[in-house]
Parts: structure tokens; sequence; C-alpha cells
């Protein structure tokens, strides 16, 4: 033990958890080591940690880890089953090999994802803490819309949006962002308010900070944890969202290897050619168990108000 | 949620849902004034109406301005290719698309008011006959997925709650994810492979086989179009089975779904209940604890738990698009993606504002629902 005190890991832990920090970031590295240790106690929420790890990887070295071209046919080999030689889970109906579509289309699912994550929610940071900043009016408005686009059902609002754009992985990210926001805009407005009448915004807006100012550099950071977490959880239903179009036809359109797009393709062949339909679902069901169990344990930790479930 | 959108499903915090009613202002009058409790009332009743009108103007916008952003010009459609300056101009003021936007969407307020939604290019009926005619099958659907879930979830998150972190508290949450996380397109299709396809215990894709459906067509008397009432009703039991055989796996897949959400809810409700002091009370002067559990704690969870089936309810209403063209199931969900894969547009907003207008009024529901069941919630309005 007194050996692993000395040794660099043991002085980095002492340093961190150290009970007098003597610098703000050394504070800052510490809290973070905390809620990382209390994380990662949670066996099922590192699962889904470790699961979304794997899907980033995976995206990023696709074309060194899939066997074949993903959108390579060989009509030779086409409706192979799963353990067959050089293709573990089988091929399509056009011989492909589904392990290298599905690793592809990790890049894909990764894609949606991102590309939601990133403006989904700072689109409702924005309404809700500028419409719980100022209250008022501007707030009586700003949550009316939220509420009128709450009151739509997610996915028929992306279905039609998607039906007006026309079809394509473009417009499916459109509409999923479209119908994200709402919820983030709650969620940040109602943290908003709790802060809105602290004393130290009383005290920065009295050293004559601007509205905006006050918005972003300290009414957003407040709102970011409650946000986060929703945006973790969100992801699987993201996910399941982008498939559900996808298994439509109304994402990503063929040959792209889109998770619900393949189950769409391995309908045709679903009592003769079961693997064809199963696997890429497969793919989802991990992919989104991952969010969610990630969501969950980042929950546990980050939101006080759940710590004693 | 989810497989089908759960927006507002999972709560991220207590606060956000403060959020919902924080708008409201608090006033407090004498209760026994009679006189002042009509007027609260009234402008109860009031607050309610202009809510719902502005959340149905709203809609009516959305889906107005997703008809403009369509890239088919709509009076080319109509003319074709070929028509002359006169002919396309002629249409475009026949169609009323030469007017102002803001007349253009009174004119459409106007029309959605009165239940007209155009014309289906599909089937050259009036859009609102159509989805009359294939409610009830998404009605029957989601009834029975409701009722299932209830009867499994309710229970499933009691039992969860009363053993907090044991294995039978994991199990129904591990079980419960797996509902979140699972594509419902994908869970039907793996119902259909392995009941259906495998096992043969189940009827296949549809509503009824081929020849019951005729015996259907030709001989029960529709009342409800819900074709397991309809056959009772008649005391056609051939029928009733054969229904009864193909709607169990859609409805079982839905109700996994509100089964999944149910559960996960109604153990945070009783966690929240078996804390208070009245159950402590209650165990000391001796109540068994089945009773203790069962009806005085979950008696008290009843108000939350209406919002929330009520919730999922409307969440199948939703998931029952992707279900139904998995199952070949012809109801609405089924109506709207046939129409969204032939440009249909005048079925697919209709379908779109039937669904959306549906699930407005069952969150109006069960907002009152809730004020009528729970004192606290009257009181704090």
């Amino acid at each position: 033990m007194s050996r692993f005190l000395r040794s660099p890991l043991g002085r980095l832990s002492a340093w961190l958890t150290a009970p007098d920090p003597t610098s703000r970031l050394q504070a800052r590295l510490g809290q973070a080591w905390l809620t990382w240790l209390r994380f990662s106690r949670n066996p099922l929420a590192m699962l889904g940690l470790g699961i979304i790890l794997a899907l980033v990887l995976m995206a990023l070295f696709a074309p060194l880890l899939a066997p074949h071209d993903p959108l390579e046919q060989d009509l030779a080999q086409r409706l192979l089953p799963p353990f067959s030689p050089g293709h573990w889970l089988g091929t399509d109906e056009f011989g492909r090999d589904i392990l290298s579509r599905i690793i592809h289309g990790a890049r894909i699912t990764l894609t949606i994802v991102a590309l939601v994550a990133v403006t989904a929610p700072v689109f409702g940071l924005l309404i809700g803490t500028v419409s719980g900043y100022f209250g008022g009016w501007v707030d009586t408005v700003l949550m009316r819309l939220t509420d009128i686009f709450l009151a739509f059902p997610r996915l028929i609002l992306a279905l039609a949006l998607v039906a007006a754009l026309g079809p394509g992985i473009e417009n499916a990210i459109l509409a999923i962002a479209l119908t994200a926001w709402p919820p983030y805009a709650r969620v940040a407005r109602a943290e908003t308010l709790t802060v809105r009448s602290a004393d130290y915004i009383a005290a920065i807006r009295l050293a004559g900070a601007s509205h905006g100012r006050i918005i972003l550099g300290h009414v957003t950071p407040m709102c970011l944890p409650s946000v986060i977490i929703r945006v973790t959880l969100d992801m699987a239903g993201v996910i399941l969202t982008a498939a559900g179009l996808g298994f439509l036809g109304l994402g990503a359109q063929p040959p792209l290897p889109e998770w619900g797009l393949m189950i769409s393709s391995g309908r045709k062949f679903l009592f003769d050619q079961w693997w064809v339909a199963t696997m890429p679902g497969l793919a989802i069901f991990i992919v989104s168990l991952g969010f969610n169990l990630l969501g969950d344990g980042l929950r546990d930790v980050l939101d006080p108000r759940s710590a004693s479930r | 949620m989810g497989p089908f959108e759960r927006r507002g499903t999972r709560p991220a915090s207590a606060k956000e849902e403060a959020g919902l009613s924080s708008n409201t202002t608090t006033t407090t009058l004498p209760p026994d004034d009679i006189s002042h409790r009509l007027w609260r009332l009234a402008r109860d009743a009031l607050r309610l109406l202009v809510m719902l009108a502005t959340t149905f103007l709203g809609l009516l916008a959305i889906t107005f301005f997703i008809g403009r952003v369509v890239p088919i010009d709509p009076v080319l459609a109509i003319v074709g290719e070929r028509a002359t300056q006169e002919q396309y101009e002629a249409a475009r003021h026949a169609l009323g698309l030469d007017r102002p936007l803001i007349v253009q969407f009174l004119i459409y307020v106007k029309d959605a008011a009165t239940g007209n939604f155009g014309t289906s290019l599909l089937t050259a009926k009036p859009v609102l006959d159509d989805i009359g005619r294939v409610f009830p099958a998404t009605l029957e659907l989601a009834t029975i997925a409701t009722v299932l879930g209830v009867l499994l979830g309710v229970p499933a998150g009691v039992i969860a709650a009363t053993r907090p972190g044991t294995l039978v508290d994991q199990i129904i949450r591990i079980v419960g994810l797996m509902g979140y996380s699972m594509p419902v397109f994908w869970l039907g299709l793996m119902g259909l492979l392995i009941f259906y396809g495998e096992l043969g215990w189940v009827g296949g894709p549809g509503r009824l086989d081929t020849f019951q459906e005729m015996m259907f067509e030709s001989e029960v008397p529709r009342h409800t179009g819900m074709i397991l009432i309809d056959s009772a009703l008649a005391g056609a039991w051939d029928i009733f089975r054969n229904a009864l055989s193909h709607i169990v796996l859609p409805a079982g897949v839905l109700a996994y779904y509100s089964m999944a959400y149910i559960s996960r809810m109604t153990r945070s409700f009783m966690m929240n209940e078996l804390s208070q002091e009245y159950v402590t009370t209650a165990r000391v002067k001796g109540l068994p604890e089945w009773r203790v559990v069962w009806v005085h704690a979950l008696g008290n969870t009843l108000v939350p738990l209406v919002t929330v089936i009520a919730l999922s309810y409307a969440n199948l209403l939703e998931g029952s698009v992707l279900t139904e063209t998995v199952f070949a199931w012809p109801g609405l969900g089924l109506y709207i993606t046939n129409a969204l894969m032939s440009a249909d547009m005048a079925a697919v907003m209709g379908g779109t504002i039937i669904v959306g207008a549906a699930f407005i009024l069952l969150n109006m529901a069960s907002d009152i629902l809730y004020r009528l069941i729970d004192p606290r919630a009257r009181a704090a309005a």
C-alpha cells in the first residue's frame, strides 16, 4: 500500500482527493474524480459506457475492423447463414457481408446521434434560459410554442416533415432535431427559474453584465448537468426514431448500411433467412441499451435528487 | 418514448415536472364561498378552453407550414407539365393559392374545424371518411395493449418498490430498460418469426385470416368497427377466436413498451409513498403488509398513475405507425405510412392532425381527471 502511495498514480490519486485543494483546477479535477469514482461503482452504468465506447471505436476504425466492403455485392454468396466461413453474421440478399455492414452502419448511427446531440439541446437551452430568465410575456410565448411542439407525437411530426422535405438521411436528422428540442427547453427553463433570483446573479447584474452575458455565462452552466442527463437518456430514443424512419424508407437510402434500413430489407426473407433482419436489430438494441444504462448511471451520480433512490 | 418517442415520459427531474404548472398563478380564496368557487370553476374552464384552442391552432399552423414547404408544386401536380400559363393560373386560383398566406391559413383552419381535410389521392375519398374507417382498428389494438400494460406494469412496479435493490427489483428494472431500447418494428418481426413462423401459436399479419375476413365482411353487422366487439355481439365466436389470435402478438408487442413505462413510473411513485409517515402508522397499528402496500400506498399513487396511463395510451397511438406496418394491421398508422409512400399529402396531413388532436385531448383529459381525483391538485390550481 505504501509503495502504491509513493508511485506516480498514487500521488495523483492523493492530489485529486486532497481535502484542501490549493488551486481551482485541483478542486475541479478532484470533484470530477470523485464523481467518476461514484459512477464507476455502478456496474450497469459502466457496461453502458463500455458499449458506447465500443460503438465510437467501431465507427472510427470501421474500414480496419470490417472484414469486407459493406457495399460489395457477390451474388454467388447471397443469403449465407451465420458462421459461414468469412461471413460470421451471414450475408444479405446481394451477398454483402452483414457484419461489415453493421460495423460501417455504426458511423451512420453515430453521425445522427452526434448531430442531434449538438443541435437540439443547444436550441432548447437557448429557448429555455431566455424564457426562464426574462419571464413575463417572453416566457408565455416561448413556453406556449414549446407546449405545441410537445403536444405533437414526435415520430408522426418527424414523418410529416420528412414526407414534406423528401426522404434522405439529412432530412431525417433535421426532422429528429426539430422534434427533439422541447424537453430541453422545459428542463432549462425549470433550472433557470431556480437560479434566476440567486444572489450571485444579482451581483453580476450590479457589476453591469449584459443580459446576454448573464444568460450565456452564468445561467446556462447551471442548466448543463440536467440537460446532459436528459440528452443521454434521449439518445436511445433518437437512435430508435432514426431506425424507424430508415425502416419506413424515409431515412437513409439504399445502399447505405443504415441499421433500420437493413431490417426493412431483411423483412422480405424473415421466415427463411431470419438473420438478415435479426442482426441489425440486435445492433440497434445493444447500442440504445448502452445509452439508457449510461443515462441512468449519470442521473444517479449527477442528479442529487435521485441519489436516495 | 422510444421505439415510439417518449417525450415527457421520462421526467429527468422533479423540477421539470414542477415547471409544468409553475406558470399557473396561485390565488387563495375562501373555499366556502359558493360564488367564488363558481367563478373559479368558470375561470379554470375558460383557461382550459383557451389553452386547447391555442394548442390546436399551433398544431394546424405547423401542419400548414409543413404543407407549404413541400417541394412538389400542388398546381403543377393537377394541371400537368404541359398546361398553358392561363390553365396554370386558373388552377392556382381554384386552389386559393393566389391569396395572401394568412388568408390561406384562415381557410385551412376553417376547413379543419369543419372536418374537411381534402380528398385522398390514393382512395379518392374524403380523408376524414378514410380515417373514420381505419381508426377503430388502431383503437382496438391500443386499448388491448394498454390494458395488458397496466395489468402487468402496475404489479411489477409495486413489487419492485417493496423490494428495492433485490434481485427481483433488478430484473424488473432490466426488463423495463430492454423495452426502452428495442426498436418496436424489430420486436414485432422477431415475434412473428418465433410465435407465428416457428411455433404457429398465433395468427399472422392482418386482423383476420382470409376466410374469416370474408365471413366477417358478409355476415357480421358493424357497430364499432372493432372486430372483437362486433363479432362477440353477433355471436360469431369463430371469428372472435380468429381475431384474438391475430391481435395477441401486435398487442403484446405494444403492451411490452407500455409495461416498461408504467412499471418504472409505478415503482418511483410507490417508493415515494412507502416512505411517508402514514405507511409507518398503518404498519404500527398492525395492518397486514399486503394491505399497507396494495391498498393504502397504491391507492395514493392512483392519481399520478392515471396521467401516466393516459400518456402511455397516447404514445401507443403513435407507436402503432411502425407496429401496424409490420403486422399489416389496417389502422391509422398503416394508412399514414401508405399515404407517405404514394406522396398523398392530404392524407398524411389529415392523419397527422387526427393523431395530434387525439394526443392533445388525451393529455387534457388526464389533466382534468387529475384535478377531479386529487383535492391537492385542485387547491394548488
